[in-house]
């Protein structure tokens, strides 16, 4: 079942002809000239489509919540920002079908009754800016962006926006001070950007993947795509596959496929690379808790293990992870986790935007102490001190940032100690080139 | 350096970019411009950001400020080619360490020098979003994927002509 992807490696695709060929921007002529904006929002509801972005949270109920008062205009903006580390749906998204977003931009602007709209790209991704705003000059030119779309009176402009390279931006409200031409430092919540968002007026920041579903829920209905998935985990979701995989690559699943079946199926990451053993997986992007083989195949309980939002997470922090962006990161035996623990540690130091006190130094000391041990001076202390220190990040900052800078620290202490204790009683072994600690017994070790 | 002004054709540009915002918002103007002077200037020298503050009608420090907070802006000058290589969690799985350290050897600088021809200036940079086809670098807009030591012997060869 393919939503977003169906067409992806059709040629020239990132043409409006060929597009529209295939079907493209029929959503658009349905909603605006058939539906009402509220008949739109209706739809989105009743499909259970949950922000992809990461945060999983329901997509019409978050546009239910924009203020509406007469005479203030109201704004879209697709977070096009992605940077977590292990995520690159977006990108791929956005490089080979550029007209999937743009009609998901115009349905989901007409739902909320904005005439003008944002598409907030990082920065890095330059040519994807180019490829973008090329295909919107396609849709100008079709009439299917600009005043009065296809003579029903509406309009919407649609415009790019590059960032310049901070991950803190893919944070909706530091996404927002940064098209407002600020450093990219998160607002206080509330208010809420559905009530005082861009330059203060009400604002939807909705994440690529969850805008480009939207135009397959008014061509089918919200009850077709919630009938794909299991429970509350509705529809399709794009997995970026990375890591020791034989085919690494962005595949659309259908949500409730088994993790077993995503890793070793043909049809997604055929298996760990020749003679290699799954060690561990990063399911949802580098700030989502680490899990050893055996939890991510079963949850604690013993059941096998659904791609889907309540699977992942079932066990809490405890046993279990989460789905987040969706960036899926395979390690085999050969990975070493407290290195990787540190590439991401450093990563969160380099974002941290600075404005929160336990943020701003929780980040560098996690990244000191790892770098310590990593290279062979860790202390007995130092794993204790890392506990801590992840603690008192979490939960005492504006935004999640400081959150997904303690979980990965906090996950993989909690199920690789042995692996850390190892490289501070060893550190002549652990600092050799390549050297990786093998537990014993485990389903891992050769 | 000549005097900082942008060709009549960028200035164009300046126009348009500015008209996406409502009007007197024109300061949501800075990252695209900001990115224009680099193309135009190679680096943000403060002689630049000035200029880039008086196309929007803003103080010039509230270009230091932005163009400071965000880590694709060089606030030093750097060389002809930027290579910024991403080493984040997943390029490291796929070998990067050692890709980047080929790289380092090559070009016989560490990350954040210039050649001394000024040919190249190696950068460190976080998470490309291309985990998948990782290792990644990038110089300027393009994206080189899958890196090996022979693949960045043959990209180095072919810039240093």
């Amino acid at each position: 079942m393919k939503i977003l992807t169906e067409h992806i490696d059709v040629p020239n695709i990132d043409t409006i002809d060929v597009f529209m060929k295939h079907g493209g921007y029929s959503a658009v002529k349905k909603a605006i000239k058939k539906m009402t904006p509220d008949e739109v929002t209706e739809e989105v509801k009743k499909s259970g489509l949950r922000g992809r972005g990461g945060a999983g949270f329901p997509v019409g109920m978050k546009w239910s919540f924009l203020a509406k008062p007469e005479g203030v205009p109201r704004y879209l903006v697709c977070n096009a920002d992605e940077s977590e580390p292990g995520t690159f749906k977006d990108h791929y998204l956005m490089w080979k079908s550029p007209h999937t977003l743009i009609e998901g931009m115009i349905v989901s602007s007409f739902a909320l009754g904005a005439n003008t709209s944002y598409i907030y790209v990082r920065g890095e991704l330059m040519y994807v800016i180019n490829i973008l705003e090329k295909a919107i000059q396609e849709a100008y030119d079709k009439g299917l962006l600009g005043k009065n779309i296809l003579g029903s009176g509406y309009d919407l402009d649609l415009f790019v926006q590059p960032g310049g390279g901070a991950y803190i931006c893919g944070e909706e409200t530091a996404l927002l001070e940064s098209l407002e031409g600020k450093r990219g430092n998160p607002r206080n919540k509330p208010p809420f950007p559905a009530v005082k968002g861009l330059w203060q007026c009400p604002t939807v920041v909705n994440n690529v993947e969850s805008i480009a579903a939207t135009s397959w829920i008014v061509n089918n209905g919200g009850d077709a795509y919630a009938a794909i998935g299991v429970g509350r985990s509705t529809g399709t979701k794009l997995i970026s596959a990375s890591g020791h995989i034989k085919k690494p690559g962005v595949y659309e699943i259908p949500l409730g496929i088994t993790v077993e079946d995503f890793i070793y199926s043909d049809e997604w990451c055929g298996g760990i690379r020749d003679g290699h053993k799954l060690k561990a997986v990063v399911a949802g992007g580098s700030s989502v808790p680490i899990l050893p083989a055996e939890l991510i195949l079963t949850t604690a309980a013993g059941e096998k293990r659904l791609m889907t939002y309540e699977s992942l997470s079932d066990g809490g922090f405890i046993s279990g992870t989460m789905l987040g962006s969706g960036g899926f990161v395979v390690m085999d035996e050969t990975a070493c986790i407290v290195h990787n623990t540190l590439t991401f540690a450093k990563f969160y130091h380099h974002e941290s935007c600075g404005q929160c006190s336990p943020c701003r130094e929780g980040t560098g000391w996690m990244d000191k102490v790892l770098n310590r041990i990593e290279h062979g001076q860790g202390r007995k202390e130092d794993i204790d001190l890392l506990v801590d220190v992840a603690k008192k990040i979490e939960g005492n900052t504006i935004c999640p940032l400081g959150d997904a800078a303690s979980w990965p620290v906090a996950a993989a202490i909690r199920h690789f100690r042995d692996e850390f204790e190892w490289h501070i009683e060893h550190p002549e072994l652990a600092t050799k080139p390549g050297a990786v600690f093998m537990r014993k017994g485990a389903s891992w070790t050769k | 350096m000549s005097k900082i002004v942008f060709p009549a054709e960028t200035l164009e540009l300046v126009k348009k970019i500015i008209a996406r915002y409502p009007e007197g918002k024109q300061k949501s103007a800075i990252l695209p411009i900001l990115h224009l002077a680099q193309a135009e200037w190679k680096w943000c020298s403060p002689e630049v950001m000035d200029y880039v503050a008086t196309l929007m009608d803003i103080s010039p420090i509230e270009v230091y400020e932005v163009a400071s907070f965000y880590t694709m802006f060089h606030l030093e000058p750097v060389g002809e080619h930027v290579i910024e290589y991403c080493r984040t969690g997943p390029c490291c799985l796929m070998g990067g360490v050692e890709v980047y350290d080929h790289l380092k050897k090559r070009l016989n600088i560490i990350t954040g020098e210039t050649t001394k021809d000024g040919k190249f200036t190696i950068k460190e940079v976080e998470c490309l979003a291309a985990c998948g086809w990782g290792p990644v670098f990038q110089i300027r807009e393009k994206y080189y994927m899958h890196l090996t030591n022979e693949k960045v012997d043959e990209i180095i060869d072919e810039l240093s002509k």
